[in-house]
């Protein structure tokens, strides 16, 4: 019966009816019942991020499969049940109180917007229910918006568009163009991008905005062309970073500008192909090129690996293990699954699940850790998952976080 | 503002026009399906989504980009030939919302089905050799494949022309849209007429799909935000005006592309701007005859 946790959450994955029918149902609902450690996990199976988050379930599934094997909590499983939020803030929220209130789990991990994971916090902070969020945001780290039962295992935009400004301002120059999807994560990005590259000399000559999921990029790009810059950020996620980065290459735009991109998708890149991201660089939370650094890394690839005939994880799946793997150390530290209890341990957690040692901030439980800034390669690729080089590492520093006070704690 | 030269202009013109053309096959199918059958095609969208996958599919498989297209639009084609006989078929003479519903359910059943085969990322699209990069079109450099863009929808709209006003079949089409009882008296089995162009609708569709797969990404949802675009198109050009469903598209598309240049934050919102201008001042649209009775 070992893979009967993975049944569960293998068919929300699979749209088609063909996986339910094969899915020992009725046996599911009864093992559902017994004192199972509940995982709720809502993310955007479908729309623009979809691959991402395709990504972060397959991992964070490897997580609880760790956890049962290793015979789980005095012999109590975990189980992930995983929810489509559709990329909505407002069903992200409506799928969270369902796994709450219907399917009563214990903790939520997961979410991938900067949006959704801001409406899955407040409802998980209204009810009092553990929340590790596996997505970027700065807002979540504030104190209106953090609660503390709020956890944030991603890197947030100060973090990750901080190095990549520190990186690339002294290097390539300081007139900056912005491509910004329009939502919190665009706009959080060039906020901390700018508020890096301040301290620099800096200049943003243009902020273009576009919206959320658009396809089309080249009604943009003539204008970012006149303007001359010597950086353009693409300051986008998934489809959308895929698809601007495809369209700024077709316009012929690297060869006046250096382009980056605060978060470098190792699934946009993969999807868009070598051409599409020849030489652009930008920050990720992982690469799973890390092993050769990392032993971590490696244990967590090879584990990856095994799992799913050979694929090596993406960042953003890094994540999802990251953060499933957090909240159940935190539950055989705690000797429970009550949630003061479990919050109390992972404020404690000192933990290196895949990229070096990392810890929870004490007053906004931010996740510290390092920044890998890496460029795209288009030649000399060992094999089809050798995409990326990896340029350096940012390792994690109190001064390229906002402080404590700056976020609103006393 | 800043740096605003006549080559910018220029190039975005260029590039709205190169929009533009994509929206202007895709109003141009949804057109004549509306103008003689009297169904909006809600799935049309889908049926373009399905032509861009299909088509990246067949370019994997055949490795021929110009094959891919033939294959495509006969694939849509077919599947569009299917539609009409054993289901929209079923629906005339029922009011206009019946097929509107079943389209509509029908493009839900389509995004389902690719996403069962091809999964729901999408695929990588790929843009054919010899079309890749950028050339100096004088003014700047433009991407190669959208200068092909241009001209193959160019091409296609020739055709399509020329079926419509030189072909016998075309003077079917044209009487069948004035007064299908007088057609049907004069020995014409307008079934088959309606059922053809079904068909041609569909193929255009998936046609614009494959041609529109290198510039965007290929995935399940992507004919959602372009079928809103192109109804948008059908309402500026006038409901069931082949004509001015091309020129609204142009149109469309260079709206779209000058108020980024200028407005970027509101270019989204103006083409649905245009199009209440345009239901304002001419409800029946640029090139709309005024209202049939139904």
């Amino acid at each position: 019966m070992k893979t009967f946790a993975t049944n569960k959450t293998r068919r929300q994955l699979i749209i088609g009816g063909a996986a339910a029918l094969s899915t020992p149902f009725g046996i599911n609902i009864a093992r559902a019942q017994s004192d199972t450690i509940k995982i709720g996990f809502p993310t955007p199976l479908t729309g623009a991020f979809s691959a991402e988050a395709q990504d972060q379930v397959k991992a964070a599934e490897l997580a609880i499969k760790q956890f049962n094997e290793a015979g789980g909590f005095n012999g109590r499983r975990a189980e992930l049940l995983v929810r489509d939020d559709k990329l909505n803030p407002g069903e992200a929220a409506t799928r969270t109180l369902e796994l709450i209130e219907k399917d009563k789990v214990n903790f939520i991990v997961g979410s991938l917007s900067a949006a959704t994971q801001l409406s899955i916090n407040a409802v998980c902070k209204e009810r009092k229910v553990l929340f590790n969020s596996i997505s970027q945001s700065d807002a979540i780290n504030e104190a209106k918006d953090w609660s503390l039962y709020t956890f944030h295992e991603a890197l947030n935009p100060t973090m990750t568009a901080g190095a990549v400004a520190r990186y690339a301002i002294p290097l390539f120059g300081k007139k900056i163009a912005f491509l910004t999807a329009d939502y919190a994560y665009g706009h959080e990005m060039v906020r901390a991008f700018e508020r890096a590259g301040k301290d620099l000399g800096a200049t943003t000559v243009a902020d273009i905005r576009h919206p959320l999921g658009a396809s089309d990029y080249s009604a943009f790009l003539p204008r970012i062309k006149s303007l001359n810059p010597d950086i353009l950020v693409l300051a986008n996620f998934g489809r959308d970073l895929a698809n601007s980065a495809m369209q700024c290459t077709d316009f012929g735009l690297k060869s006046s500008m250096k382009i980056v991109a605060p978060v470098l998708l190792y699934t946009s890149r993969v999807s868009a192909g070598p051409e599409a991201f020849e030489g652009i660089a930008g920050g990720t939370s992982y690469y799973w090129g890390l092993e050769d650094r990392i032993p971590s890394a490696k244990v967590f690839n090879d584990a990856y690996r095994k799992a799913y005939s050979g694929a090596v994880p993406s960042d953003y799946g890094a994540l999802g293990y990251a953060g499933v793997k957090s909240v159940l150390a935190a539950v055989l530290a705690a000797k429970s699954v009550d949630t003061d209890k479990v919050i109390t341990a992972m404020q404690a957690l000192k933990y290196d699940w895949y990229k070096g040692p990392e810890s929870y901030r004490a007053c906004d439980h931010q996740a510290e850790q390092s920044v890998i800034i890496v460029e795209s390669k288009s030649k000399d690729m060992k094999d089809k998952n050798d995409v990326f080089k990896i340029i350096s590492v940012e390792e994690s520093a109190e001064k390229n976080m906002r402080t404590c006070s700056e976020l609103g704690f006393k | 503002m800043a740096g605003l030269s006549f080559d910018l202009v220029a190039m975005q013109l260029l590039t709205g026009v190169a929009l533009g053309s994509v929206y202007a096959l895709l109003a141009l199918g949804l057109c004549l399906i509306f103008g003689m059958l009297n169904v909006v095609n809600f799935a049309h969208g889908a049926f373009f989504m399905v032509g861009a996958f299909i088509g990246v599919y067949f370019l994997g498989m055949t490795g021929n980009f110009w094959l891919s297209l033939v294959l495509t639009a006969a694939f849509t084609g077919a599947l569009g030939l299917l539609t009409e006989r054993f289901l929209v078929r079923r629906l005339y003479g029922r009011g206009i919302d019946y097929p509107l519903l079943l389209t509509f359910g029908l493009s839900y059943v389509l995004i389902e089905l690719i996403r069962i085969c091809f999964g729901i990322e999408g695929l990588p699209s790929v843009t054919p050799q010899g079309l890749k990069g950028s050339i100096n079109v004088g003014i700047g450099f433009f991407p190669r494949y959208r200068l092909f863009l241009i001209a193959a929808t160019a091409v296609i709209l020739f055709g399509i022309w020329f079926l419509i006003q030189k072909t016998r079949y075309g003077l079917i089409i044209k009487a069948g849209a004035v007064d299908q009882e007088i057609v049907k008296v004069l020995g014409v089995d307008i079934s088959k007429v309606w059922l053809m162009i079904f068909g041609l609708g569909c193929a255009i569709a998936g046609l614009s799909g494959v041609l529109a797969s290198p510039t965007r990404s290929v995935n399940p949802e992507m004919g959602i935000p372009i079928l809103a675009e192109s109804f948008v198109v059908t309402v500026v050009g006038g409901m069931g005006s082949p004509v001015g469903a091309v020129v609204a598209g142009l149109l469309v598309g260079i709206v779209y592309s000058m108020t980024s240049l200028f407005f970027p934050d509101l270019a989204e919102l103006s083409i649905f701007i245009l199009m209440a201008l345009v239901l304002l001042i001419r409800p029946q649209g640029l090139f709309g005859r005024a209202e049939r009775s139904t």
